[in-house]
């Protein structure tokens, strides 16, 4: 290995293209990591992160270009491929068998074994190394992982990652789940790594933290490559304006709405699932937008303002009564509706008829003597299929045969139908083709103007601000910001879902006092 | 400390809750004047023992495959079909250990078939085994001509014998072959890589895969260890039995799951041992043998059981939800 120059680089990825479906996920993206040093991948959610991780890690297979670490060409035929070519992954979502104990998950593929006879003692061995290394060495060998808090657990990955003496190491949001201090000890770890020549692929949302570890960056924008360069000398908001680019805002139509009279004022809400209260109102006729990160806390306040997490704390008060201890049903009852962000797994029953999953929420109206009237079902359905320009054959399609456009505008009807006038929207535009998108923005500023209220989480800085009128802002879990559309630009919106800074002025510390 | 030796506990209640569980049912039994007498003699748990053979093969196998996240509905079956083919073979003039072996095999050679199919067609274990529940049972009735198989007495029907040739061996040799398979199969899952990467794969199936473990072939392997155990266990009924019969056992793939569930396997995986299987066994046996001795009818035996089952594992949902 010390034969190779320092110079050539230790990975390098050439017009690497991947697509699922009609999604260019990554498009000719070219990529080069220089031995010992630490390369930040950053982006906006579904800028290609993730999927770019995945071919490298050999988890999926690139549709065009190549790879080559120290020179060699590389094209792994699945995981166990790229860690014998010394590249592991520490993932975002935990991958730990929960039953095993902390000793078997670290070594799990690579037991230490004599024909077959696991030699217990030697791999004992070498996990206490490891957690000696990543400064835990009270997290017992013997304990079942399930038991372990989530910090603990991140802190195993990492530690089963370093057991592998990878010479290229790929941290997708490492620090997620940890606390301050772990998160200074595991910068500090980076850097040893960094020392002994190992090459560091960090992911992470939280630029600051980049900007502290990396030497260098990468920035994908819509699966594309879109800029990279030493972090030194470069500025949070260089970084930030690469991310989001020169993006237009005249996709979203507008419908003239006018605000009202508050409809639903939440106090101090606190789900279970929830980090922090949240305290936010919605008038009759607004469109009020929710920026942030996956993961900041976003879909936990809505799940508790629709009653599918019980409330801990606080009000919810819907046209003057407090629905906080009220069931989902209840809330449905009120005008509340939700869009699920998770359209397959929970928002729609996929092998049900269009009508069936349009209706669902609301049968009532067709019940003629305790059975469903199927006509009457059906002409709803189609009436709606009618006003949303869904592509079906007919409200007895199956919701599932339909493509995730027309998939999430059965969903949004269901909404419709059971005539919601508070809609809580979960990143209703994920993954659907631009016109259908146009659609539902059409759709969300038409009811608005119906007098309607919608509450509009969304990953997708450009759409926030082209159809809301006030949009406010999660970090970790707190909303840290509401300011009208007008007073919003799409860095400034970055700024305070990555940093968490009340105004872009105010000192670090106060994050880190948190 | 106090939370270590808490943890310690609860470790201890996981290994010996099964236990409590079986001497619980033992004390029952033995504290009821009428059954007393006969239940508690040494000769009444030979015989309890030797009864909990055919289960105890069965259930054997079932634990790995539950531990792999998985199910097999067709363990009955598998057993019937073996005893036929083993009655086949000594009838058709075969030796006593060829017409063994091709029981085994014919076992083995099903659950070849139900990992190749759970694995290639990435079907659920449950569809793929209930399936081959049916196959099974058929090709048995169809070999055997839709009728028992009668074959000559040979050395194999000493196998299951409650008094056993020699008699320094004090047990049936069924109960020893058992008691030889639980040792070998609690060794190969605590100790060999293979063992660890069953309980990978029940555990989280995609770890496993990003881990780099070829998880199809260690479910192949499953199911064919489990099949294998079956076709022991046919040969053993068809010992007991002296006859191939293709009706046997129906309904035979319950008791085998509820022992190894009783026992603290969980049907989603990554949660089991043999140690437990075996109590479990027990303790069906126990439950058996006790009410036929008190002379309650056969269906008061299975709505005890029944009930046996649900509380044994909603204890265990409970020490889980301690923990």
């Amino acid at each position: 290995m010390s034969g190779a120059s320092s110079s050539s680089p230790v990975l390098r990825m050439a017009g690497v293209s991947k697509s699922f479906g009609a999604t260019r996920a990554l498009d000719d993206v070219s990529f080069e990591l220089a031995r010992g040093e630490v390369h930040a991948l950053i982006g906006e959610n579904g800028a290609g992160k993730s999927t770019m991780m995945k071919v490298l890690s050999g988890a999926i297979a690139p549709d065009a270009g190549r790879m080559e670490i120290d020179g060699r060409p590389y094209a792994p035929s699945g995981p166990g491929d790229g860690l014998r070519r010394g590249v592991s992954m520490i993932y975002q979502e935990l991958t730990l068998a929960p039953h095993l104990t902390v000793e078997a998950n670290i070594m799990l593929g690579r037991e230490v074994h004599a024909a077959g006879w696991l030699d217990r003692k030697a791999m004992m061995r070498k996990v206490r190394e490891v957690l000696a290394l990543v400064r835990h060495p009270e997290i017992s060998p013997d304990v079942p992982v399930g038991r372990l808090s989530v910090g603990a657990k991140q802190l195993v990955e990492i530690a089963r990652a370093l057991l592998n003496k990878s010479h290229i190491l790929v941290m997708d949001e490492p620090t997620s789940s940890l606390s301050q201090e772990d998160s200074q000890r595991l910068f500090e770890i980076i850097r040893g790594l960094r020392d002994q020549d190992v090459s560091i692929i960090y992911i992470s949302h939280f630029l600051e933290e980049v900007q502290r570890v990396a030497g260098s960056y990468t920035v994908l924008r819509d699966g594309r490559s879109v800029g990279s360069g030493t972090m030194a000398g470069t500025a949070l908001e260089d970084l930030i304006q690469l991310m989001v680019g020169q993006k237009f805002t005249q996709l979203f139509p507008q419908v003239p709405h006018t605000v009202g009279e508050t409809v639903m004022s939440v106090d101090r809400l606190k789900g279970t699932r929830m980090a922090a209260p949240v305290t936010l109102s919605l008038a009759k006729g607004e469109i009020l937008g929710i920026a942030g990160l996956v993961g900041s806390g976003r879909t936990e306040m809505l799940r508790a303002l629709f009653g599918l997490d019980e409330v801990e704390g606080g009000t919810i008060v819907v046209s003057g009564s407090d629905l906080a201890g009220r069931r989902p049903w209840t809330r449905i009852g009120r005008g509340l509706g939700l869009l699920s962000e998770d359209r397959q797994g929970e928002g729609l029953a996929l092998a049900l008829s269009v009508a069936d999953n349009m209706t669902l929420s609301d049968l009532a109206p067709y019940r003629r003597r305790g059975l469903l009237s199927l006509a009457g079902q059906r002409r709803a359905a189609g009436e709606l299929i009618g006003k949303l320009k869904i592509k079906a054959k007919g409200p007895g399609q199956k919701a599932g045969d339909l493509s995730g456009g027309n998939q999430q505008k059965v969903a949004l009807a269901r909404l419709l139908h059971q005539k919601a006038s508070v809609l809580l929207l979960d990143e209703p535009t994920r993954g659907i083709d631009v016109v259908s998108k146009s659609q539902i923005y059409e759709w969300i500023g038409g009811l608005a103007s119906e007098g309607k209220s919608i509450l509009f989480v969304s990953s997708y800085l450009p759409e926030l601000l082209g159809i809301c009128d006030r949009i406010a802002v999660f970090h970790r879990g707190a909303l840290v910001e509401s300011r009208p559309a007008s007073g919003w630009d799409a860095a400034g919106l970055m700024a305070a879902a990555t940093v968490g800074r009340m105004s872009r002025e105010k000192p670090m510390e106060q994050r880190n006092a948190e | 400390m106090s939370r270590q030796s808490r943890a310690r506990l609860s470790g201890a209640l996981n290994i010996f809750g099964p236990f409590i569980g079986l001497l619980l049912v033992i004390a029952l039994f033995a504290l009821i004047p009428e059954v007393q007498g006969r239940f508690l003699r040494a000769a009444n748990f030979k015989s309890v023992a030797t009864q909990s053979v055919i289960v105890a093969l069965g259930a054997l196998g079932m634990t790995l495959v539950i531990i792999g996240g998985g199910i097999d509905l067709s363990a009955a079956s598998n057993i019937a079909l073996a005893s036929v083919i083993t009655a086949y073979a000594i009838n058709a003039g075969a030796a006593p250990l060829v017409a063994i072996l091709l029981g085994v095999l014919t076992g083995g050679l099903v659950g070849l078939a139900n990992g190749g199919l759970v694995t290639r067609l990435r079907l659920v274990p449950f569809i793929v085994t209930m399936g081959m529940m049916g196959i099974a049972r058929g090709a048995g009735k169809w070999i055997a001509g839709n009728q028992k198989i009668d074959a000559p007495m040979t050395w194999v029907n000493e196998l299951m014998a409650k008094s056993p040739q020699p008699p320094w061996l004090l047990l049936a040799p069924g109960i020893w072959i058992v008691i030889l398979l639980a040792v070998a199969m609690a060794v190969l899952l605590k100790y060999t890589v293979f063992g660890r990467h069953i309980f990978a794969v029940g555990s989280n199936e995609a770890t496993a895969r990003l881990c780099g473990i070829r998880t199809d072939r260690i479910k192949i392997l499953i199911y064919t260890i489990s099949g294998l155990f079956c076709g022991l266990s046919g040969v053993m009924e068809f010992s007991r039995l002296t006859v191939g019969d293709p009706t046997v056992a129906v309904g035979l793939e319950l008791d085998i799951i509820a022992a190894v569930v009783i026992g603290g396997g969980s049907l989603n995986g990554g949660e089991g041992s043999i140690l437990g299987t075996m109590v479990g066994v027990l303790i069906m046996s126990f439950l058996r043998n006790g009410c036929t001795m008190m002379g309650w009818p056969n269906y008061i035996q299975e709505i005890i059981i029944g009930a046996i089952i649900i509380v044994a594992v909603a204890l265990d949902r409970l020490r889980h939800k301690r923990d």
